[in-house]
């Protein structure tokens, strides 16, 4: 197993950032560190590549006890939000830095920063410094930079959480493909659920401090160990009483077995979606059920605001919890 | 193996990937004319056409002057003192100033706010103060028992005293700014405190420090308040340029106290020019 960590514990001043963690992330993986800002897994990132200090607990990375080493010795890349450039650096002598400081021979150094020039798609901005380099390139940069000195895992914290939404996008199916040529050993952190489910081989839900639920992506969305994970992996609502996703329920337009029943209070259409909310008039639901259907299931139903409609669980809708 | 291979790589700033020299076109507005056209106007008042009617002085005794002049022996010996202690002086600024800015910057401790007023202190108090305050403790009557006045110890202190601020307060703001994730990053890649100093931290810096060396230098071989009381006046011994050029206008010696005057710019300027590129290869380097 490529990382294990035990029993860690971490405080700044009396905020526990990281409560009891026992985790294991396999080797060749790409786990994803997901939950909401402030949950703590930066913080745990932070503690795997050494640049934060466990108050507790042992971190092994491929079989050897890290907990005491420092950053420098682990081996490990890092990639940083904000990129973390070196400014006064061409992109070129950015990715040879970590060799540079190996005192590997120069035509060695040279040949490596060729070879992860061409993975990053860079080759013709090598000789550019990062300031004319635009969010996205910097970013391949910095992780050709961490891969250079063949780190045993990668670490990557946020890594496209200050990129547009297109180019997000772009970053991570090209991540997903570079992951497997190269095989190393990732973890990234994301506040995106979307980006954790596309992205990750392993999921790893962190709030409050402690791990929530790990598991694939497939795992996670369809048994969700608990509340917390069900509504951070995707929009959930309430019909009678279970917490159920909105494009699992069933509409209809004529009067039939159902959970609930009430007009169309609100509809927003969104791309291909066409959202609902459904205010039913009964006591068990005091607050409007959301429904999501596709633009031509709602024109099909021929669905208009107002109307009256009659919800129940789709077959096989799953991720239903009694609340 | 992507489609980032297809489609165009994001559009970066453009530049040409050769630098080729731009034809300089004026972006001049009406109003930043007017702007530049004032600029110019308050330059050449204060400080082109005093320097320019300094060189026309010195020139006013023609090249004999000049050189009779520079290469006397108590004058030579003044500008060598000078030069001398201000190169000192700047160099020890540029350690000791980025220390202090080191330390006010990263260091939390109990009386650091005091010690940032305090700093500006030399800056601010008016040189014969700074010369009285460094003649009450290290002078003849010092309760310390060191006496520095007359002596080039004590111009080397009292240079250090006046100049303190300019390295520090030049650092500081761009030490500030530094952002703490490039030294992790230059950290996970394997280099130690040292080598992140040295090829990280250091580039980023050298233009702050050099403006403040040159700052510092400036200053010190035209200092002349603090150095009234402390150095003596000694000829050959400790006796300054700028106190030399006072003796020659005293002995109403126009010509010879512009030639000094000349030769002082001609050292700045080249003192100045010169710590600019070494800043700019420092920070080239990495």
């Amino acid at each position: 197993m490529s990382i294990e960590i035990e029993g860690v514990n971490k405080f700044f001043g009396d905020f526990a950032a990281l409560t009891d963690i026992n985790l294991t992330i396999p080797t060749g993986q790409l786990t994803a560190l997901l939950g909401p800002s402030g949950g703590g897994k930066s913080t745990l990132l932070r503690v795997i590549a050494g640049l934060e200090e466990a108050d507790t607990g042992r971190v092994t990375i491929e079989g050897n006890d890290a907990t005491s080493l420092p950053v420098q010795k682990r081996n490990v890349g890092f990639v940083f939000q904000h990129y973390a450039a070196f400014k006064h650096l061409s992109v070129r002598r950015n990715i040879a830095f970590g060799l540079e400081i190996r005192k590997r021979p120069k035509a060695e150094v040279n040949a490596k920063v060729e070879e992860l020039l061409e993975l990053v798609h860079l080759t013709q901005w090598g000789d550019r410094k990062p300031a004319q380099l635009s969010g996205g390139q910097r970013q391949r940069m910095a992780l050709a930079r961490a891969l250079a000195i063949e780190p045993s895992v990668l670490l990557l914290d946020e890594p496209f959480g200050a990129l547009d939404a297109k180019v997000r996008k772009e970053l991570r199916d090209w991540l997903r493909r570079l992951h497997d040529e190269v095989h190393v050993t990732t973890v990234f952190v994301t506040h995106d659920q979307e980006e954790a489910l596309e992205v990750a081989d392993q999921i790893v839900v962190i709030n409050d401090g402690k791990i929530e639920q790990i598991g694939t992506p497939d795992d996670l969305y369809d048994r969700p160990a608990s509340e917390f994970v069900l509504s951070f992996l995707g929009p959930v609502t309430r019909l009678g009483g279970d917490l159920i996703r909105p494009h699992d329920i069933e509409i209809s337009r004529y009067e039939q077995a159902s959970t609930a029943a009430g007009p169309i209070t609100r509809w927003t259409r969104v791309g291909f979606e066409v959202r609902l909310e459904i205010t039913p008039d009964d006591a068990l639901h005091p607050e409007p059920v959301q429904v999501a259907l596709t633009r031509t299931e709602a024109r099909a139903l021929d669905l208009n605001l107002g109307d009256r409609v009659w919800l129940r669980p789709a077959v096989g809708a799953q991720s239903v919890i009694s609340g | 193996m992507s489609t980032l291979d297809t489609e165009r790589p994001e559009p970066a700033p453009a530049q040409p990937p050769l630098r080729r020299r731009r034809p300089r076109r004026s972006t001049l507005t009406r109003a930043s004319g007017v702007g530049l056209g004032l600029a110019v106007v308050w330059f050449s008042l204060l400080v082109l056409i005093p320097l320019a009617a300094v060189v026309i002085a010195a020139a006013d005794g023609g090249w004999d002057t000049f050189v009779n002049t520079i290469t006397d022996g108590d004058t030579a010996a003044a500008i060598r003192l000078t030069v001398a202690e201000a190169a000192l002086v700047t160099i020890v600024n540029v350690v000791m100033g980025t220390v202090i800015a080191w330390v006010l910057v990263r260091d939390r401790f109990p009386g650091k706010r005091v010690l940032e007023v305090v700093i500006d202190l030399p800056f601010a108090l008016p040189t014969i103060v700074a010369g009285l305050v460094l003649l009450s403790l290290y002078g003849p009557d010092s309760p310390v028992g060191v006496n520095v006045v007359n002596t080039r110890q004590g111009i080397f202190l009292a240079l250090l005293f006046v100049t303190l601020p300019f390295v520090v307060r030049t650092v500081q703001p761009v030490l500030l700014e530094l952002d703490a994730e490039v030294e992790e990053a230059a950290a996970s890649l394997g280099a130690s405190r040292a080598t992140t100093f040295r090829r990280i931290i250091l580039p980023a810096l050298a233009p702050a420090i050099a403006a403040g060396a040159s700052l510092a230098f400036a200053r010190a071989i035209s200092e002349f308040g603090s150095l009234v009381l402390i150095a003596g006046n000694q000829p050959r011994n400790t006796e300054v340029a700028s106190l030399k050029i006072l003796k020659y206008i005293e002995g109403d010696q126009q010509a010879a106290a512009a030639s000094v005057a000349v030769l002082l710019l001609l050292v700045a300027v080249v003192v100045i020019v010169a710590l600019d590129l070494i800043s700019r290869r420092v920070a080239a380097r990495g």
